[in-house]
Parts: C-alpha cells; sequence; structure tokens
C-alpha cells in the first residue's frame, strides 16, 4: 500500500509572531521541509521617497527615524552625512564625537534586539530577549537624556546636533561603559556554547561568500559570511579613521555565525565609544551656522554609512530647491533578504524562522 | 489494598479534581512568578496580594471570551478533543497515593497503567490538529504523533530500573521500596525520565507542538473561550501529573519526616515542578529530527545500559540493595553521559530538494 502524499501552500505571515513586523512567506512545504519559498512584502509600504521629495531637508530627518525604528540615530546619522556632503557642510569637532558615540549606542542598541530575538525565534521563552533589553534599556536611557525620546530621536540635524548633551550626560556614559562588557561576558556564558542553541543554529542557513556579494549583503550578515567588509573602515565617514576597531568576521556563513559576529561587533563598537570619549573635546560648538532652509547646489550624490544592520545609502537629487528632487533609500534590511529563498530551502519550518531572524531585518525598512 | 467502595470511589474523585483545579492554579501563579523572577522581570503581582488572584482573572477572562469555531471545521470533533485530551491527566492521578494507602486504586499494574493513559492525551491533541482545518493546527499535531513514538519507549525503559528494584508495579509498593528516594539509586533512570517527561508533556525545550515561534500555538491555534481554557488546564495538569509521577516514582512520593504525608507529597510536586520552571527559563527549542535523534540515539541506549546495570546490581546484591550503591550509580551515570555525549550527534537537518 502506498499513501498519497501532497504538498501544500503554508503562509508564514503577514501577522505571525516571528515575522519580525508584517512580513509574509508563502511556503511551498512537504510535511515540515520547505521545498519552495516566495517572500512577499510590501504591508508597511508608507511612500517615504516621495513624501521626503515634498519635505525640507531638515524635515525628512524624522521619517528616517521611521525607516528602521530600531536603530534611528544611525538612520539620522546617515541622511545628515549625505545633506551635508551635498550642500558642503562642515561639522564642528565636538559634534562629531558625539554623533559617533551615540552611533555606536545605537549599533549595540540595536544588536542586542538582533540577538536577543534571534534567540526567541530559536524558542528561549524570553529570557534572553529579556536581560537585552534590560541593557539596551540603559542606552535607551540615554538617548532620552539627550534629545527626548526614546526611540525615535531626530537628534542630528544637517551641520551638527539639535542641541548639546547635558551636564549628566557624560557622567552616565562613562558608566553604562563600564558596566556593559559585564554583560556581555555573562551573555556568552550563557549562550556561546548553549548545545541546543548550537545545535539548532550550527550549519543552518549558509550564506556561501559568493552568494553573499552576488546579493550584495551587507552589514553582519555579509561579514558572517567570511568577508572583511565595513564601510566604517573600508569607506570611512564622520570620523571613523580616528578610531582603532577590529572588523570581526565569520567563517561558515551560518545561522551561528550571523549571531556571534553581532556579540563580537557589540564589544568593538564600545571600544570605538570608549576612544570617542577619551579623544572628545570638553566644549566647543555643537552645531555650524546652517540656513534654516537648505539650498544645496543642483547635483547628486550617494552617500553610505554602516548602520547595524549593513549599509544604508542615500542617493539624493538636488535641484537647488528646499526639497530633494529625488530621494532615494538603499536599505540593508531589504536587501539582506535577497537571498533569504536559497537559504531557507530545504530546511524545516523551525529553521526557516531561525534564517530568517538572523538576517535581524526591520519592516520599516524593508518597506518604507 | 483499600477497599474498593462506592463511599471510596466518590470520595476520591472529588478530592482528585480538586487537587487537580487547585494544583493548575497554583502551578500557573508559580509558575508566572517564577518565570518572571527568573527574567529579570516582576510577573503578575496586582490582582489580590502578591497577585494571587491572578489564576482566578485568567479563569474568568477566558470563561467570558467568546467561542469561536471555524467554519470548515469537523465541529463534532473539534468539540470533543479538550475533552478526550483533558480526561486522561485525570484517570493518572487514580493510582497516586497521596499518602500511605490514600489512593483512588491501588491497582497492581499502577505505572503500566499510568503509562497507557498518558498516551491517550496524544489523540486529544491530535483531533484538535486535525479538526480545526489549520495548517499550523495539524503540523503541531503531526509533530505531536511523531515525537510520541520516540521517546515513549525511553520513557517506559528508563523506569524498569525501579520496578525491578521495587519488584511491583503498583505505585503503592514503589513507594513504600523506597527506604532510600530512587532518585539516589537509580540517579540515570530520573534523568532520563525527566527528560523523556518534558518531551512527553510538550514543556519546554520540548514545546514542539505549540511552538509559539514557529506555528503560533500549534494544536490550539484555533481555539478561545473556555475550549482553550481546557487545553490551557491540560498543559499544567499534565505538568502536575507528571511531577507526581516523578514525586512518586523517584522521590519517595508521600514519604518525609516531620511534616504530614500529603504536605510532602505536594511540597515534592512543587519542587519537581520547579525544575521545569528552570529548564523553560533556560533553553532554546529543539528542532522536531532533533527531539527523535536525541530519544533514539541518546535516552534509548543510556535506559536499556542503565536496565542492565540496574538488574546486574539487584542479582549480586539482592539483599544489600543500599546506600553503596548511591555512589557507584552517581558515577556510571557521569561516565555513561559524558561518553555518550561525545558519541553522539545530532547531524544535519538539511534535505536536498
Amino acid at each position: 500500500m502506498s499513501l498519497n502524499t501532497e504538498q501544500f501552500i503554508l503562509n508564514i505571515g503577514p501577522s505571525h509572531p516571528s515575522t519580525h513586523g508584517v512580513f509574509r512567506m508563502k511556503a511551498t512545504m512537504d510535511g515540515e521541509v520547505i521545498v519552495e519559498l516566495e517572500p512577499v512584502f510590501g504591508y508597511l509600504h508608507r511612500g517615504i521617497e516621495k513624501l521626503a521629495e515634498q519635505r525640507t531637508y531638515t524635515g525628512i530627518i524624522p521619517l528616517t527615524d521611521r525607516l528602521d525604528y530600531l536603530s534611528a540615530m544611525s538612520n539620522n546619522l546617515a541622511h545628515c552625512i549625505a545633506v551635508e556632503k551635498l550642500a558642503g557642510i562642515q561639522v564642528p569637532e565636538r559634534a562629531e564625537y558625539l554623533r559617533v558615540i551615540l552611533a555606536e549606542l545605537q549599533r549595540i542598541a540595536s544588536h542586542l534586539i538582533a540577538a536577543g530575538a534571534l534567540l526567541n525565534d530559536c524558542g528561549a521563552f524570553m529570557t534572553p530577549i529579556l536581560y537585552m533589553l534590560r541593557e539596551r534599556e540603559k542606552i535607551l536611557d540615554l538617548f532620552e537624556m539627550v534629545s527626548g525620546q526614546r526611540l525615535t530621536y531626530s537628534y542630528i540635524r544637517p551641520g551638527g546636533l539639535a542641541q548639546d548633551v547635558p551636564a549628566e550626560f557624560l557622567p552616565a556614559l562613562q558608566k553604562v561603559v563600564t558596566d556593559l562588557p559585564h554583560f556581555f561576558d555573562e551573555y556568552d556564558q550563557l549562550l556561546k556554547e548553549n548545545e541546543i542553541l548550537l545545535a539548532r543554529s550550527k550549519g543552518v542557513g549558509i550564506l556561501t561568500r559568493e552568494m553573499a556579494i552576488n546579493t550584495s549583503a551587507s552589514g553582519p550578515v555579509l561579514r558572517a559570511s567570511g568577508i572583511k567588509w565595513d564601510i566604517r573602515k573600508a569607506d570611512p565617514y564622520s570620523i571613523y579613521d580616528r578610531f582603532q576597531f577590529e572588523v570581526p568576521t565569520g567563517k561558515a556563513g551560518d545561522c551561528y555565525d550571523r549571531y556571534w559576529v553581532r556579540m563580537l561587533e557589540m564589544r568593538q563598537s564600545l571600544r570605538i565609544v570608549e576612544q570617542a570619549i577619551q579623544q572628545m573635546p570638553a566644549a566647543g560648538d555643537i552645531q555650524t551656522k546652517v540656513p534654516a532652509l537648505i539650498r544645496p547646489p543642483v547635483g547628486e550624490i550617494y552617500s553610505r554609512t554602516e548602520v547595524p544592520k549593513g549599509e544604508l545609502g542615500f542617493y539624493i537629487v538636488s535641484d537647488n530647491s528646499i526639497a530633494p528632487y529625488r530621494y532615494h533609500i538603499r536599505g540593508p534590511s531589504l536587501l539582506n533578504l535577497t537571498a533569504l529563498r536559497d537559504m531557507i530551502v530545504g530546511w524545516k519550518i523551525a529553521d526557516a524562522i531561525l534564517i530568517f531572524g538572523s538576517i535581524d531585518i526591520c519592516m520599516g525598512e524593508v518597506d518604507r | 489494598m483499600t477497599e474498593f467502595t462506592w463511599l471510596h470511589w466518590l470520595l476520591f474523585t472529588v478530592i482528585i479534581l480538586a487537587f487537580v483545579i487547585i494544583m493548575v492554579m497554583v502551578f500557573i501563579y508559580l509558575e508566572r512568578r517564577l518565570l518572571a523572577r527568573m527574567q529579570a522581570r516582576l510577573g503578575p503581582n496586582r490582582t489580590g496580594p502578591f497577585g494571587l488572584l491572578q489564576p482566578v482573572a485568567d479563569a474568568v477572562k477566558v470563561l467570558l471570551k467568546e467561542d469561536i469555531i471555524p467554519d470548515e471545521a469537523d465541529k463534532l470533533v473539534y468539540w470533543l478533543a479538550p475533552v478526550v485530551a483533558f480526561f486522561p491527566v485525570l484517570l493518572v492521578f487514580a493510582v497516586i497515593p497521596f499518602q500511605n494507602g490514600g489512593l483512588l486504586a491501588d491497582l497492581n499494574i499502577g505505572f503500566l497503567f499510568v503509562m497507557a493513559v498518558t498516551s491517550i492525551s496524544t489523540i486529544g491533541v491530535f483531533m484538535a490538529g486535525w479538526s480545526s482545518s489549520n495548517k499550523y493546527s495539524l503540523l503541531g499535531a503531526m509533530r505531536n504523533v511523531a515525537a510520541l513514538v520516540s521517546y515513549e519507549i525511553p520513557l517506559l525503559l528508563s523506569t524498569v530500573g525501579v520496578i525491578i528494584i521495587s519488584g511491583s508495579l503498583s505505585m503503592q509498593q514503589i513507594v513504600a521500596a523506597q527506604d532510600i528516594p530512587f532518585i539516589l539509586t537509580q540517579p540515570l533512570g530520573f534523568l532520563l525520565f525527566f527528560i523523556g517527561g518534558c518531551a512527553e508533556i510538550n514543556r519546554s525545550p520540548f514545546d514542539l507542538l505549540e511552538a509559539d515561534s514557529e506555528l503560533v500555538a500549534g494544536h490550539h491555534t484555533e481555539y478561545s473561550g473556555m475550549k482553550f481554557a481546557m487545553f490551557y488546564l491540560v498543559e499544567y495538569a499534565e505538568a502536575l501529573a507528571l511531577s507526581a509521577i516523578i514525586t512518586t516514582v523517584f522521590l519517595s512520593g508521600w514519604r518525609g519526616p516531620l511534616l504530614p504525608p500529603w504536605l510532602w507529597f505536594v511540597l515534592k510536586i512543587v519542587a519537581v515542578f520547579g525544575l521545569m520552571i528552570w529548564t523553560r527559563a533556560t533553553f532554546p527549542r529543539v528542532r522536531i529530527d532533533q527531539l527523535m535523534a536525541l530519544a533514539w540515539k541518546f535516552l534509548f541506549p543510556l535506559s536499556v545500559i542503565n536496565l542492565l546495570i540496574t538488574a546486574v546490581e539487584v542479582l549480586l546484591l539482592k539483599d544489600s540493595y543500599s546506600w553503596v550503591l548511591v555512589p557507584i550509580n552517581l558515577a556510571i551515570m557521569s561516565i555513561l553521559i559524558l561518553l555518550w555525549a561525545k558519541l553522539f550527534k545530532l547531524g544535519w537537518g538539511k534535505i536536498e530538494v
């Protein structure tokens, strides 16, 4: 006797606990195994690129907050660097250092969420992510101190920062910087060699070197595949050429490497923050004189920065008016998703969730 | 053996029902509070003193919820599933001694009865998964059935050692035989039974059938209102049943100094459940093929070896089976587990398509 089996289509999402937003994976399943996968997105499309064409260059900053809302500070920075390059605006020394400090803290905060959410996708019942949120909270407190906001800061402006940091900021920052390594050690102790995590993530969802390059992946996803490419090193922006830090890379390009690269990157970010605190001038201008309505000369620019999730680039065409003529966003989340199908096909549904989580996307940036 | 009269039957039915419901509420409260403490948060602390009324509030809320039945559901099976899943758990308590002689029926095949009855829950789960015509539910239910085949064998084999030593399948006799709790003379058996038991009742890290990050809620995705509450009840009642079985078989049941027997029984149950909460707060989830590999390649051979060693020990030291064996068995357990951990490979999960 032979039993008839047939494949079926399972819609994972758009409303599912582990799709990190309104993402949908249309999976063709053979039992537990995924034989074909079609990512569907666009549920969160807000037309940010078009909206930006009707706003002033400063007015766009709140829109960038809402791209990858887990790393709003980095997005602000990326946008402002693009505008500054286009309009030829210089940034005061002190502001540059503060920007780097904030951007690196944001990287730590974003990676904490990424690693915690990955463990959640792996099935750990909330424990790792809650411990990581505890530390992220301290970083958010710092951001709240400087900008008054906890998620959408709009703190970095073309030509500097919105305002100087309050007096209590630096001592609080120093405390966070001293405390964090201890917590990183704690995570490593709990998770680095966790047998179940290793069994679930080692060798799962391999993204090969070639595939990573061909799909123009960036950020930790690219580096986990063994490619030493970090825009902070390769094409330094702001003042990143003044700091010493390593670019951690993985070997296999599997889920564990993507997790582990993020854990290592947090330590490197902390190194940068420490150096920046030491080098930063104690007082000085925080903002250069910039006209209220910036009118960059006619021209175009593509400016890229290394945000937590990868390469965030802004392509801006200016027609010398107060708003950009064309505003294009190259989001790392969207492009890192390109290889999703090839990584998932052949794995089980449980792995699919884990692989998807290890890419660490933010739907706000995928759909923008 | 206690006399089987109608009065006895009625009394114990009431006791068991009340015990299960109250303990489930205690468990829900304990789990939420302890998990919260382990996860650096507070947990429910607003309803009543220390949040003690939280389970009651939960129950009221769930009772007031609208009862939704999917259009394409197989109505009868959909209705029956929670009941089929719940009743076997109650039946387990029929043979669990609350104190000396204090049990509904002292069956001479008590332990076998427990093992047989607990497997019936799987049918209820499968009915739920099949009838709600939801692919997540079906996947969850299929996982449960597949896993049952794997863990049931090592689960039973790991306790045969206990049965050899006590020379009886009756739960009452097993408790009576524990001058030294079997957790000490049978440490390996306890460990295997605990792991297998966690798989049986779908506790983390083996909570595959309702894997919330993958299958939304597994077999009870479509359930709401009172029927969902039934499944929720089953989940905790199963944990209670497993704690009670472990307490009876490995932790010398109601026996203990000073305190009244039933209190010892309850305390030990809560301690075992605490261990389950701890594992739930600590571990990520394994994959279905990894669970099966674990059951067949790790639990199964070790439980057979454990059975063999116990048989030899009982044969050689029939009369002096005592404290001498505690360190020996602990050493054997450590060596075996270390050895198997070296040999054991979960393997690769990718399938070429």
